[in-house]
């Protein structure tokens, strides 16, 4: 089947690209638009390497068929830092609390950290773990991962973290 | 993606959906959030030529509650959508834990309530809660409108009586009882990621004297259907519900299981744990019940 043109609105940017109605956003945004920031672990949904927001919502862009986010704005790890010079919290706080061995599982942390304050800005150390369950790290054992987020909940205003 | 070919057809419309159910009748599948299919075209357990999306059909997508109605969950409504919706929290909690703890914060955003179902996993989470609730589900065809009792809804394993051309549109749940308790608990080995091994979810109502109304019990991941546990629910109805007789019932329901030994968990080990959490959520719903204002 011919490819197909739709428009993908990344990091607030349009642009139209050509793909196969099978091909997968992760897909799609590393190969066609170079966006390689975003990585491929497990591809089956698993592991949240590759996790992306759609619409505002983190979602698993390895089971995204890129044609469903035809139009839809999506935010991807290369989105985030304001600037060329500049990173975001989470990143700054990610490399303060040195929440970041090989680096694989990161940007996806760093986006479902970003779909967890944006919905909870003051998470306990519970709601932070909680919010990291579909994003797998073979590196860290999580605990700077978490603290990390706790230290970029202060960082983005939020009150120190409470406790569950 | 590899292993897998198809046409993606973007609808705007439920008639086009129906449409195009219909003139791709030979190898078509409706796709909603994909969290079940994309993974299995992806190392081709699933080979289908069309895929019909249903997200971009309008008006599907909504979850609203009503004292009269009860709750309507639309036939795309993502399972996150479901959880976060405050009514949901406070009158159908068994339902809110099942869509806040199943599969990842990515997957309960994408995937819905209604993929779910029609997925007709044994181990589907949504699927026990929506049973002692008494959801029912309606589907939309070219023929018309049919509403399907979710306790006749399941017929196997990866199967379910919707017909190749019928579209869940909703899941409608009645108002909760007065004086009654719900709750859904569920074992897994990766805490929340990992589909559940065992799950049970009950619904107990009372009357002025404390007596029990009605109880419904169902069970995920102990058959080859989500299951209604019907003997257990009789033991209950209109008896006073002593510690003694929630243990029987508890007992009971893990006769009831037909559990396999598999990857996640041993025969032996599900049918005692539906014991275990049965009497955990029998009591949790007794003690609602009896705290609850009528
Ligand atoms: C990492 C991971 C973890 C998971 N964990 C869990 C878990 O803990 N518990 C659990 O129960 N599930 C789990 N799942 C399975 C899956 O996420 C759920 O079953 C989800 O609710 C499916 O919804 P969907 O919209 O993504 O379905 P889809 O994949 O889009 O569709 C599933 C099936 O339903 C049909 N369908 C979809 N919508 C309709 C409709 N409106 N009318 C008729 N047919 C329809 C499709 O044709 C298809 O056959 C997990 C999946 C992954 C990838
Ligand atoms: S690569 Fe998508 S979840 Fe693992
Ligand atoms: S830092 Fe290596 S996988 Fe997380």
């Amino acid at each position: 089947m011919a490819k197909q043109i739709i428009e993908l609105i990344v990091n607030g940017v349009s642009q139209e690209v050509a793909v196969h109605p099978w091909q997968t956003l992760a897909e799609v945004l590393r190969e066609e638009l170079n966006l390689t920031g975003t990585k491929v672990g497990c591809d089956q949904g698993d592991c949240g390497a590759c996790t992306v927001l759609l619409e505002g919502r983190s979602v698993s862009s390895c089971l995204t068929l890129a044609m469903e986010a035809h139009q839809r704005p999506i935010t991807t790890i290369e989105g985030l830092a304001p600037s060329l010079s500049e990173l975001h919290p989470i990143q700054e706080a990610f490399v303060q609390t040195q929440a970041v061995q090989c680096g694989f599982c990161s940007a996806g942390m760093i986006m479902s950290a970003k779909h967890l304050l944006d919905h909870n800005p003051h998470p306990s150390e519970a709601e932070i773990r909680q919010g990291l369950s579909g994003n797998l790290c073979r590196c860290t054992g999580y605990t700077k991962v978490v603290e990390a987020i706790g230290v970029a909940a202060d960082k983005l205003g939020g009150a120190p973290a409470k406790e569950a | 993606m590899a292993a897998s070919h198809f046409a993606l057809h973007q609808p705007q419309s439920l008639d086009q959906a129906l449409d195009l159910l219909e003139m791709h009748r030979a190898s078509v599948r409706l796709l909603a959030g994909g969290t079940d299919l994309v993974p299995r075209l992806k190392v081709g357990a699933l080979k289908v030529q069309n895929l019909v999306s249903l997200q971009r059909v309008p008006g599907l997508g909504a979850v609203a509650f009503d004292p009269a109605q009860g709750l309507v969950i639309g036939g795309t409504a993502r399972l996150s959508q479901v959880a976060a919706l405050p009514q949901v929290k406070s009158l159908y909690p068994g339902l809110a834990h099942a869509c806040s703890v199943m599969a990842t914060t990515q997957i309960r955003n994408m995937g819905t309530v209604a993929g779910n179902l029609a997925n007709a996993a044994p181990s589907a989470d949504t699927a026990a809660p929506l049973l002692v609730y008494g959801a029912r589900v309606t589907a939309f065809s070219k023929a018309g409108e049919r509403v399907i009792p979710l306790d006749q809804f399941f017929s196997g394993p990866g199967l379910s009586v919707l017909e190749p051309g019928e579209i869940i549109t909703a899941i409608t749940v009645p108002p909760p009882a007065p004086k009654s308790g719900s709750a859904y608990q569920r074992l897994s080995a990766r805490s929340k990621v990992d589909i559940c091994a065992v799950g049970v979810a009950a619904n107990l109502s009372l009357d002025g004297q404390g007596r029990v109304v009605t109880c419904h019990l169902a069970c995920a991941s102990v058959a080859p259907t989500p299951l209604r546990c019907l003997q257990a629910e009789e033991m209950l109805s209109g008896q006073a519900p002593s510690q003694a007789l929630l243990e029987r019932a508890a007992q009971s329901a893990a006769a009831a299981a037909k559990p396999i030994d598999d990857m996640r968990a041993s025969a032996a080990y599900r049918r005692q744990m539906v014991e275990v959490l049965s009497r955990r959520v029998l009591v949790a719903c007794l003690a609602m019940a009896q705290g609850g204002a009528a």
